[in-house]
């Protein structure tokens, strides 16, 4: 027999919706606009680089820009800096592609403790692997309908 | 070459793309996972539907850095293998053009776990 009846529950659940702080969405809107705009700026700036002094083409320009700026996420999540940035700028720092090496580096670096195999290598896509599968499990099906649409 | 209105609409994009997800994860809640998911699956289906190219050429690293380009690239490496090899092409070519994000990302959070004890 649990003390608990229904009724209670359904009055807690309401007591916690109505005591929840409200999340200011403007405020965090803002600075994920203005946030995930500048680390966009710094890649269109890298980017240029590459086809200004790399001799890339543009449109080949978009992959080592994206491989320089995982590398600086990396480094600023080994240095501590970019959680502690990250919590001031909530999705302008997860969404830009330095999110995901992010996630991928602070995972690798939480579970050294267990092991080189089990810790790093078991868990370092613990955070970033849905965003893989749903990427590869949705692209599959695209490019095969597009295919078929093609060659219909 | 990128112009100067590229550098414009770079920051006025990735900025909206990240508005968004802000947007989704304040208003249903959902965890950061889950809105990353979302938009990679946006990505991909907008170049599924060839939305994505033109915003790329328009907005440049606007458009390619935000994880929403990583829907992109996964579906135009699959239907850049399947124009040369056929429907096997979509398989082969998934990660050909994401090569690049994966393996910096593997290499380098694989680095710093060796080389960085972690604060906090």
């Amino acid at each position: 027999m649990s003390l608990v009846t229904k009724e209670d529950r359904l009055r807690y659940q309401e007591l916690v919706k109505r005591e929840r702080p409200a999340r200011p969405i403007v405020r965090n809107t803002v600075r994920a606009f203005i946030v995930g705009g500048l680390i966009c700026e710094l890649g269109q700036v890298i980017q240029t680089l590459f086809i200004r002094y790399g001799h890339f083409k543009p449109t080949e320009a978009g992959n080592p820009t994206v491989a320089v700026l995982i590398f600086l996420a990396a480094c600023f999540t080994a240095f501590g800096v970019y959680d502690r940035f990250a919590q001031w700028a909530g999705a302008g720092s997860a969404v830009p592609v330095t999110g995901f090496s992010n996630t991928m580096t602070s995972a690798a670096m939480e579970h050294r403790s267990e092991g080189l195999v089990s810790g790093i290598g078991g868990n370092m896509f613990k955070v970033s692997g849905p965003v893989i599968v749903y990427g590869v499990v949705s692209a599959f099906f695209i490019a095969l309908i597009r295919y078929i649409i093609e060659h219909l | 070459m990128p112009t100067w209105s590229t550098f414009i609409w770079a920051f006025l994009v990735g900025g909206a793309i990240c508005a968004v997800g802000q947007i989704l994860m304040d208003s249903t809640r959902m965890t950061p996972g889950h809105v990353m998911s979302i938009l990679v699956v946006a990505g991909a289906v907008a170049d599924g539907l060839g939305l994505y190219d033109p915003l790329i050429k328009f907005a440049g690293a606007g458009a390619t850095v935000p994880i929403t380009s990583f829907g992109n690239a996964l579906v135009h490496g699959a239907m850049l293998e399947a124009q040369t090899h056929g429907w096997i092409g979509v398989i082969t070519g998934i990660f050909e053009v994401t090569s690049a994000g994966i393996s910096a990302a593997i290499v380098f959070a694989f680095l710093a776990a060796i080389f960085a004890k972690p604060k906090g």
